[in-house]
């Protein structure tokens, strides 16, 4: 296995505390910055990294700090993107609870960089363990200097905020993010502008994943070749990614990029559940098209499962044995983005709506075979069709549902019920321990 | 209804106003000076109001907004938007359940079931003594640990009957 750099210390149960993270060299990175690099250096020092976004979009992240104009009289905000909700996804959470210095100072040295004095935190409001362990980071960094005013002596002051959401999944879209910051709905707004020119309170503005920011300290200790050179030339560093389902030993794993699927599956989750075959896999959280076992040997970089027809998205991925019924998979899915729709646009906030209603009544054996086009002609009209992705997302499963398990669909509406008699899983059969 | 039903109000130009206890005044206040404009300081309002009354409803919107210096309706704007606050009394324990795809796979229906059995009562309703509350929610980030649910501020993770068992009698004391 690849060494591990963001969970080097995961397993540390006092990880959490300011003295432990400091005896691991924490905040070390900061002091480094403060001193000796400028914030313009440090920008492209992130750019040369090639370190690209982990909350799903892949966007490369120095670059999206040099968006941000150098003097436009504005304040500039950074937003912790830590509203991690997207099924399969429980990295960020992790990395909060176990280690939450070291995303803090990945949070200050962003904001150093960008030249903000103030950042907010926005984190899920389920996250309850996860807030208080962020909580606790961000006070003792203020007893020690490290936010405030003149941080470490170098006259440049930051002060962190964290705010907890309501639990809507819309709110880790990044300018939902930023209109549920300001008090209001998080209804994502037209792009442009981006929120790099005009974000929070119309001020420049950079939202940056929790699992992004954990990244930049490891940077700027050990060099952007050093980054650079890990995992495939395109998208380097190391992924945390989330596995779950049917598989024996589900979990976050942190690999190199690149790590094969197969490896994944086989190696580090211990295989199938009860050494079943494997049927599909979501590989980027559930808003992405569903792979089949043909692609077990895919990548898991953004270009690679791009090339395979999927994203590599946050890179969680959930594993599907023999006996999972895909329109039951399509469903449960559709009512995740039915219910998660904000409402703004109408083809997704309709759309979502008969997805669900459709899928459902092929699952109860009450679909005709006009149904599958209705499905695919509804997912053509809200896809790339709206202000953010939402709708895109959920289109994704249920096309490639029906590209990849037609065969599944058409035998519900002719047999008139679901051919999967065991799709309720039992719970107590699967835990392992 | 239980007893959180019930909560002290004041009436102001014909308006019922929730009274809020000194120290969620106190934390919206707080939250108040993190931000450059007030309405910012709605979501931690909910969340120190959430605390104090288990819910949120019409006169705890006045309150907020008396607080906070902005209107009623752009408070109820926002409430109204965050599925995580109760707009109206639970249980004692509010149990959410994750029903989706990740706890699904590992059974999170049966879950539900054995929860409404054993509790006798379906999702969305109060056990009659007021202690719990069933919901079925999405994805808590919890996908590696499942099947699992949360119940109140609490994840309880990779459960089993023998949990649900243990959990249930815990909290029904």
């Amino acid at each position: 296995m690849a060494e591990r750099v963001l969970f080097k210390y995961i397993d540390d149960p006092k990880q959490h505390q300011m003295d432990t993270y400091i005896r691991h060299s924490g905040y070390s990175a900061l002091k480094k910055a403060l001193k000796e690099i400028k914030p313009a250096e440090l920008i492209e020092m992130v750019k040369k990294s090639g370190l690209r976004g982990r909350g799903g979009a892949g966007f490369p992240t120095g670059l999206k700090w040099s968006f941000v104009p150098k003097n436009s009289g504005k304040p500039k905000y950074l937003c912790v993107n830590a509203d991690e909700s997207e099924p399969g996804t429980f990295k960020d959470r992790q990395l909060m609870e176990a280690d939450p210095h070291q995303v803090l100072e990945g949070t200050i040295l962003a904001s150093y960089a960008i030249g903000c004095n103030h950042a907010y935190f926005y984190i899920r409001g389920e996250f309850v363990f996860g807030h208080q362990r962020m909580a606790q980071a961000v006070e003792e960094a203020y007893q020690k200097g490290f936010l405030g005013k003149n941080i470490l002596g170098s006259g440049y002051d930051l002060d962190v905020t964290i705010v907890r959401g309501g639990g809507a999944y819309i709110c880790g879209e990044e300018t939902g993010l930023i209109e549920s910051l300001e008090g209001k709905r998080a209804f994502p707004r037209v792009k442009p502008p981006f929120p790099a020119v005009s974000g929070l309170y119309n001020c420049p503005t950079v939202v940056n994943n929790v699992e992004t920011l954990a990244c930049v300290p490891h940077i700027v200790n050990r060099g952007a070749e050093w980054f650079a050179s890990l995992g495939p030339a395109k998208s380097p560093g190391t992924k945390v990614v989330c596995l779950s389902g049917h598989v024996n030993r589900p979990g976050n794993y942190e690999l190199e990029m690149g790590t094969p699927l197969r490896e994944l599956i086989y190696t580090h989750g211990g295989g199938i559940l009860g050494g079943r075959k494997l049927k599909a896999a979501i590989p980027g959280g559930s808003s992405v098209p569903i792979l089949t076992e043909k692609s077990i040997d895919v990548k898991l970089d953004f270009d690679s499962v791009a090339a395979a027809g999927s994203l590599l998205g946050c890179a969680a991925v959930i594993v599907m044995d023999e006996r999972t019924c895909m329109v039951w998979m399509a469903q449960r899915l559709s009512e995740f983005y039915e219910h998660e729709s904000c409402g703004k646009c109408t083809p997704c906030r309709e759309g979502t709506f008969w997805l669900v209603e459709i899928l459902s009544r092929i699952e109860e054996g009450k679909g005709t075979m006009k149904d599958l086009d209705l499905l695919l002609s509804i997912c053509d009209n809200i896809a790339f069709k709206t202000v953010c992705a939402l709708a895109d997302g959920a289109a994704a499963p249920v096309v490639s549902a029906i590209q990849h398990f037609k065969d599944e669909f058409v035998a519900h509406i002719e047999e008139k019920r679901c051919p999967w008699p065991h799709r309720a899983f039992d719970f107590d059969g699967f835990v392992q321990n | 209804m239980n007893a959180a039903a019930t909560y002290q109000t004041v009436e102001k130009a014909g308006v019922r106003v929730a009274v809020l206890s000194p120290a969620t005044v106190e934390k919206i206040k707080h939250a108040l000076g993190r931000f450059p404009k007030p309405l910012s300081a709605v979501l931690p309002a909910f969340h120190a109001v959430h605390e104090q009354f288990g819910y949120l409803d019409e006169p705890m919107y006045e309150a907020i907004a008396e607080v906070l210096g902005v209107t009623r309706a752009e408070v109820a704007e926002a409430a109204t938007f965050y599925t995580l606050f109760p707009k109206q009394p639970v249980g004692k324990n509010l149990i959410m359940v994750c029903k989706n795809i990740s706890c699904a796979l590992r059974g999170a229906d049966n879950l539900i079931s054995y929860l409404e059995k054993r509790l006798g009562i379906k999702v969305g309703e109060t056990t009659p003594d007021g202690k719990f509350t069933i919901w079925k929610v999405e994805c808590l980030g919890s996908c590696g640990t499942a099947p699992m649910m949360q119940v109140n501020d609490q994840f309880h993770e990779n459960l089993t009957r023998g949990k649900v068992d243990a959990l249930l009698e815990k909290l029904a004391k």
